[in-house]
């Protein structure tokens, strides 16, 4: 039985090895639903429910990109991915998205041969220490253990800035942010480092939280944002121009609460009109129906929605916006114009 | 009685006395401390450390488990009615988190309203594998087994019911074939038995199947391979790596032992190459390195290809855990066989490897407990088994920085299955009891 499931699959692959083209947008919606690859788990960017529905703020990503093409959030199939598995599951094409916390490089982007799209989440390489420490500053680390997960860049980060400072530090390596927690706690480290989104959800999950403090350097930058495969620039463009719809959405005011309103009729706004296809074609540039920016932002809120929902201040998380603040707030989140 | 000594000695009884207990220390529960705990000084002192240590453990344990908290809808709701009724500095487990999502650690994504067919799945098997595994059930039962694994595949994927049947007509199509041709020549008959069904399942399946499927659409909804999570998906990679596992390793052990060149090369290549590789390697070989080959958009399903690659790990270690037993047979056993006037497949099938497999039990017994726990190794590819799923389930906001909990519960799953297959091969073991000791 298993030997005939082998020779139909190989024959099903030799009948659609001709079919199968660059053009994922035109594969995706055959198919009917976008294929996302996302964490295996991760505090409040992609975690499946007690009923198995994804949720978190890199899933939102994905949910708003399906709704953009089906007008459905739900038209996604989830392949949860390992740090490993992440890079060879996009380039064999068995995922059409990558939407996994994962850091924007150089050798990522050109060499891995991905397209990075933008950037959803600036974040950054923290320390957590307990306060009974004493510490204020991660300069006065010198001679520290530290909880660090091995083969990441933060590990490289982490060395680089001692370097740096010229201060000693002795690692304990760790493999889950899990096991980060335990060993941190049973006191087998003085301090632990990952990035800070990280760091905030482990110190939300504390038994005192109020014991420990985040040291105010932040000693790399992580640009998390979605990929796609090198080559489809067309398929690399809806998935550019969904994030920036989330992000222009919030800048002008556009919830899921106003969107079917504002939709309705064009308004006095013309970026507004044309976001949301009330004006202009720009659906159609896409190859997408004129309302596929009203679809993503119905799905799960504009980009503050989403933030908030996920990974806000009134989560157990608790993230404040900094960097990720709009660029009229102080931050970085800067969509070109919709024109 | 004489008088001879009558003037000597001035008392004699002459009734027996009662019998008495023996003495405290010799009896009971004291004999058997003193014989057991505390024989010797060296005895004493290690029994003393041993009973501190067991307190310990107990006493740092035990509170956390008496405690555990089973109703609550987060850790931190857990926290706060542990501070509530115990006290804030109290250990206590809080596997609230169990009652919460043991349902995903068990069935992983598996549709609720189907949480029915794995369990009926699950009986199925047992009910296929008893006639194999005990001989004081009934010989009919066999079909049983022989209709068990097409049950199961209708059962846990659904879907039409006629993929599974017209598969299952290829093995009849090939025993009818094999036959017919019998009388013919052996050589044509077994050549029919493997060319007749691979032919007809490589080209006349999927059309029947297709044709039936459209005539009379029966059977249950189609669930796919990634809703498998948890112990489901565990136990459906382990048994079909077991079961498939097995008669591979046979005919690796066989082809290692033969004196035809091809074959015997062929076999000690595979067992040498699979088994001079961790697990790991061809797991993510299955997982990544596939993909390359396979053009881009084929599904290749990724549980199959897991269950392909454990069923070649193990079937090499099998083959060499049969070799040991082959080896371990005197010669005078084939040459007997062979003296007989027995070809070939008759020796094997009906002197040496009864004898050989009954030696090497509890090495398969040993490496199945293996491979089932190294079906754990999953996590590593993104498939959601029951570590990885306590990792996705750590990810939710409600049940971020629970740890033991959930280790407790699946290394206990875990215990279960592997001890009651140690204590079959035990069973096993002294019912084939041959030799005279």
């Amino acid at each position: 039985m298993k030997k005939t499931a082998f020779l139909g699959a190989l024959t099903v692959a030799g009948l659609t090895a001709g079919a199968a083209s660059a053009a994922t947008l035109d594969d995706v919606k055959a198919r009917g639903n976008l294929i996302c690859g996302v964490s295996t788990g991760l505090v409040g960017f992609a975690t499946p429910d007690a009923n198995g529905v994804w949720e978190g703020f890199d899933v939102d990503m994905c949910r708003a990109v399906a709704a953009a093409i089906f007008g459905d959030p739900m038209a996604v199939e989830f392949v949860p991915l390992t740090t490993q598995t992440r890079f060879t599951a996009l380039s064999a094409g068995e995922i059409d998205l990558l939407s996994r916390n994962t850091t924007w490089t150089f050798s990522r982007d050109v060499d891995l041969k991905n397209d990075f799209v933008g950037v959803n989440y600036y974040d950054g390489q923290g320390f957590l220490v307990p306060k009974a420490l004493g510490v204020s500053s991660a300069k006065d680390l010198d001679g520290a253990t530290v909880c660090i997960q091995t083969g990441t860049t933060t590990e490289l980060n982490l060395a680089d800035f001692f370097r740096i400072n010229n201060i000693s530090y002795e690692p304990v390596p760790i493999e889950t942010n899990a096991e980060g927690q335990q060993q941190y706690l049973a006191g087998a480290c003085d301090t632990y480092t990952t990035d800070a989104s990280g760091l905030a959800a482990t110190r939300a999950s504390f038994e005192n939280p109020g014991d420990h403090i985040l040291l105010p350097e932040i000693i790399s930058k992580e640009p998390l944002g979605p990929l796609v495969r090198h080559g489809d620039n067309d398929w690399a463009d809806v998935v550019r121009w969904t994030l920036n719809a989330l992000i222009t959405a919030e800048e002008l005011g556009v919830t899921s609460a106003n969107v079917e309103e504002l939709a309705a009729a064009a308004g006095d706004n013309p970026e507004v009109n044309r976001l949301l296809g009330t004006e202009g074609e720009l659906g159609a540039m896409l190859s997408l129906e004129p309302d596929w920016a009203k679809n993503a932002i119905m799905a799960g809120g504009n980009y503050g929605e989403l933030f908030e929902k996920n990974i806000g201040e009134n989560t157990p998380i608790g993230l404040a916006r900094g960097l990720n603040a709009q660029w009229t707030e102080g931050g970085l989140l800067y969509s070109p114009p919709f024109r | 009685m004489s008088d001879t000594h009558a003037q000597t000695v001035s008392y004699v009884r002459e009734t027996m006395l009662p019998e008495t207990d023996p003495p405290v220390k010799e009896r009971g529960a004291v004999k058997w401390i003193r014989e057991n705990l505390f024989a010797t000084w060296m005895d004493a002192i290690l029994t003393v450390i041993s009973l501190y240590i067991i307190y310990y453990v107990v006493s740092h344990v035990g509170p956390w488990f008496a405690n555990g908290i089973w109703n609550a809808g987060s850790l931190s709701e857990c926290r706060e009615i542990r501070n509530a009724t115990i006290g804030t500095d109290a250990s206590a487990a809080c596997f609230a988190v169990l009652s919460d999502r043991w349902q995903q650690l068990v069935f992983g994504f598996y549709p609720q309203e189907h949480y029915w067919r794995p369990v009926a799945a699950l009986l199925v098997f047992l009910a296929g594998l008893a006639p194999v595994l005990f001989d004081g059930i009934p010989r009919k039962m066999l079909f049983v087994t022989a209709a068990a694994p097409f049950l199961m595949f209708m059962l846990l994927w659904g879907g039409p019911i006629w993929g599974p049947i017209v598969v299952g007509l290829g093995f009849v199509l090939g025993y009818l074939a094999f036959r017919a041709l019998t009388p013919v020549s052996k050589l044509l008959s077994n050549l029919a038995a493997l060319i007749v069904p691979l032919v007809f399942w490589m080209f006349l399946t999927g059309p029947i199947a297709g044709a039936l499927s459209s005539i009379a659409p029966i059977g249950l909804e189609f669930v796919p391979s990634k809703d498998f999570g948890g112990f489901t998906l565990s136990i459906v990679i382990g048994v079909a790596g077991i079961i498939l596992s097995l008669p591979l390793g046979i005919l690796l052990a066989l082809g290692r032992q033969s004196n035809l060149f091809i074959i015997n090369k062929c076999s000690v290549a595979f067992i040498e190459v699979i088994r001079g590789v961790p697990l790991i390697v061809w797991l993510f070989t299955a997982s990544l390195l596939l993909n390359y080959f396979l053009p881009p958009g084929t599904n290749f399903d990724l549980m199959l290809r897991v269950i392909i690659m454990v069923t070649l790990f193990s079937a090499a270690y099998i083959a060499e855990v049969i070799r040991g037993g082959l080896a371990a047979l005197p010669k005078g056993q084939f040459e007997g066989a062979d003296s007989l006037g027995l070809d070939y497949w008759q020796s094997m099938r009906l002197i040496v490897l009864p004898q050989a497999l009954k030696i090497s039990i509890p090495g398969i017994v040993n490496t199945f407990i293996g491979l089932f726990k190294d079906t754990t190794l999953v996590v590593f590819i993104g498939l959601f088994d029951p570590i990885g799923l306590s990792n996705a389930i750590r990810a939710s906001t409600d049940w971020n920085g629970i740890y033991w909990e959930l280790f407790v519960f699946i290394g206990l799953m875990f215990f279960i299955f592997c001890f009651s297959m140690g204590r079959y091969s035990l069973y096993l073991e002294k019912k084939l009891q041959r030799e005279h000791r």
